[in-house]
């Protein structure tokens, strides 16, 4: 069943002078995790963001392709695309804390979101309101409805905010950093709540992360995004397998494994940051910072593929190893 | 501990409770008809003051008028002109303190050039004039003040809503699919409001004291309707010789606007407590 949710092809964002998203391409089959990975700064929010045409003032965003469900998103009016948003594509933020309105109960603001898209009475949409806490893992739904934020914990709040987003049955979550915020523990639990929801209802996820442990344990498929452009694309297995951009494989050092990580030992890192990549930049963005970086990466660089299915975007061979 | 907080706060939920209800029921509690004039009996001091009648509990004015009917009628012209003004002002301030603060830009440039220009209006001076060349109402009051007021309104608005329109939850609310108006209505001015009920008991209170400088200057209310700042005004002439006639409006005026103000800082305590938790 793989079938396209979300089609995206050479999406560009720009804010004034910035190139914040240079020809992203993603494509979200139903039904499966996609997972967005790389640091702060990349254009993984904005790309997200664009995605709902939710970005901020000041900023232009042209694509070639931007399909979702097979209606063209870039001719689509600002009151088409209220329609979809919330309804058939739905998102929840990084900050579990400050996401939920502090002025009205969770019951009010997860009804509101129903009888919005749906209509019907407020009653009907409470009622749903708390068979989705319920399903979320929220124990006695009904006392918590009738809560306002504040009188919440993080963990419960981002509960709220997926069941939130579940209210018109979306096909699509965007989930920007939906863990981030929380503790190790709290956040295994929302992951698994995600794993096991996304099973049942057969939700596609777009996952927005910068912790590949999140990605591993996820992912169908991984774009890693690096200065605004998808520098490799791979279903999850192959990408862990044989990681082959130098930014994919400089992230994995990064991580510290327990247990095989030792005291003392020097956790990897790659030097510098994401450059603010201006208007006319050209070659690859990564070469500041890469141990590879040869004169002919300010060139064009070629997209090539591993095996099919898994592209990168580098001038090295695929089974290029470190010198 | 003595908590001061409390006492204040009760304080002023008291006198503008007291005075709210005057305000309502005047027609019920007055003793004597606030517009009978008796000049046989002039003047007559309070009861608690050598010389009082029976009847008179605060005295007559020096037209003979019972000063306590007088005082709890004035309580009703003082406070609605001080809600009106505030209705007034409220909406002319918060929306246009909504609009800059929320669309910014352009928009803010001309919300921003409007305060600016309010604020450089003197106001006493223009209240003056205007009143002085239509006409002294309590409409044209109400109204002068309520156009002159509502720059407290749109800046804090203003200010408040450039806070709120960049949080998480107003960006989820676009993300479900809100529309603008609703988001400003709903989901930014709900979150804002208690800072102007703040404003509004200030704003209050400065547009009960600017009736009563306007009835002062004969440019309020106009006579005979009991405005307590008319009430001083008319008093001002005989205050060496009975000096209650200027101090029973003067004490009520006083007590009315440091009650509102206890208020305003209990509902700010209150409202900030339960954001903060």
């Amino acid at each position: 069943m793989s079938e396209t949710l979300l089609d995206i092809e050479g999406l560009h964002v720009r804010f004034g002078g910035m190139h914040a998203v240079r020809g992203t391409a993603l494509k979200v089959q139903r039904g499966e995790t996609h997972c967005l990975v790389g640091e702060s700064g990349c254009g993984k929010s904005v790309s997200a963001l664009a995605v709902m045409n939710l970005l901020s003032r000041g900023a232009r965003r042209d694509a070639t392709r931007m399909e979702f469900m097979g209606q063209d998103l870039l001719g689509l009016s600002e009151s088409g695309m209220s329609k979809l948003r919330g309804d058939a594509m739905a998102m929840i933020f990084q900050e579990p804390m400050t996401s939920l309105n502090p002025a009205y109960t969770v019951g009010s603001q997860m009804a509101e979101v129903y009888t919005r898209h749906r209509g019907g009475s407020r009653n009907a949409a409470l009622l749903r309101a708390a068979a989705l806490l319920a399903k979320v893992g929220i124990t006695a739904p009904e006392m918590r409805l009738a809560q306002y934020p504040h009188q919440l914990s993080g963990g419960l709040r981002q509960r709220v905010m997926i069941a939130m987003a579940l209210m018109c049955d979306p096909k699509l979550l965007i989930a920007d950093e939906p863990t981030t915020a929380l503790d190790v523990t709290v956040q295994a639990q929302i992951l698994r709540l995600l794993l096991e929801l996304q099973r049942e209802l057969g939700l596609a996820v777009l996952l927005i992360t910068h912790d590949l442990g999140i990605v591993a344990r996820m992912a169908h498929r991984v774009s890693v995004m690096y200065a605004g452009e998808v520098v490799e694309s791979a279903p999850a297995e192959a990408l862990f397998a044989a990681p082959t951009h130098p930014y994919t494989r400089g992230l994995l050092e990064c991580v510290p494994v327990p247990g095989r990580v030792r005291r003392d030992e020097k956790l990897g890192s790659i030097p510098g940051t994401v450059p603010r990549v201006r208007e006319g930049f050209a070659g690859c963005g990564f070469r500041e910072r890469c141990s590879q970086a040869m004169a002919e990466c300010a060139g064009t660089i070629p997209a090539r593929e591993r095996v099919p299915e898994h592209r990168y975007l580098c001038r090295l061979a695929p089974d290029w190893r470190a010198a | 501990m003595i908590n001061f907080r409390l006492i204040a706060a009760v304080l002023g939920l008291v006198i503008v409770g007291v005075v709210a209800f005057c305000a309502v029921f005047a027609g019920w509690i007055v003793p004597h008809d606030p517009f009978v004039q008796n000049l046989d009996g002039r003047m007559i001091p309070p009861l608690f003051m050598e010389g009082g009648q029976a009847g008179h509990f605060l005295g007559t004015d020096q037209l003979g008028r019972d000063y306590f009917s007088r005082l709890i009628l004035g309580a009703r012209i003082s406070l609605l002109i001080g809600v009106a003004t505030v209705i007034t002002s409220g909406l002319i301030g918060i929306t246009l303190g909504l609009l800059g603060g929320f669309f910014g830009g352009r928009v803010d440039d001309v919300v921003m050039f409007a305060i600016t220009c309010r604020l450089s209006i003197p106001l006493i001076l223009v209240a003056l004039t205007v009143v002085g060349l239509v006409g002294s109402s309590l409409t044209v009051v109400v109204l002068t003040l309520g156009l002159l007021l509502w720059d407290r309104f749109a800046v804090v608005a203003r200010t408040t809503t450039m806070q709120v329109r960049n949080l998480d939850y107003v960006a989820a609310a676009w993300a479900s699919g809100c529309s603008v108006t609703h988001i400003i209505l709903k989901e930014v001015l709900p979150n804002i409001v208690h800072h102007l009920v703040v404003v509004a008991t200030l704003e209050m209170a400065l547009a009960i004291l600017l009736e009563a400088a306007l009835s002062f200057l004969g440019l309020g209310v106009p006579p005979p309707l009991p405005s307590w700042g008319l009430m001083i005004a008319e008093a001002k002439d005989y205050m060496f010789f009975t000096p209650w006639v200027i101090m029973v409006p003067g004490i009520a005026l006083f007590v009315l606007v440091l009650g509102i103000n206890f208020l305003g800082d209990a509902l700010r305590d209150i409202l900030g407590a339960t954001r903060d938790a």
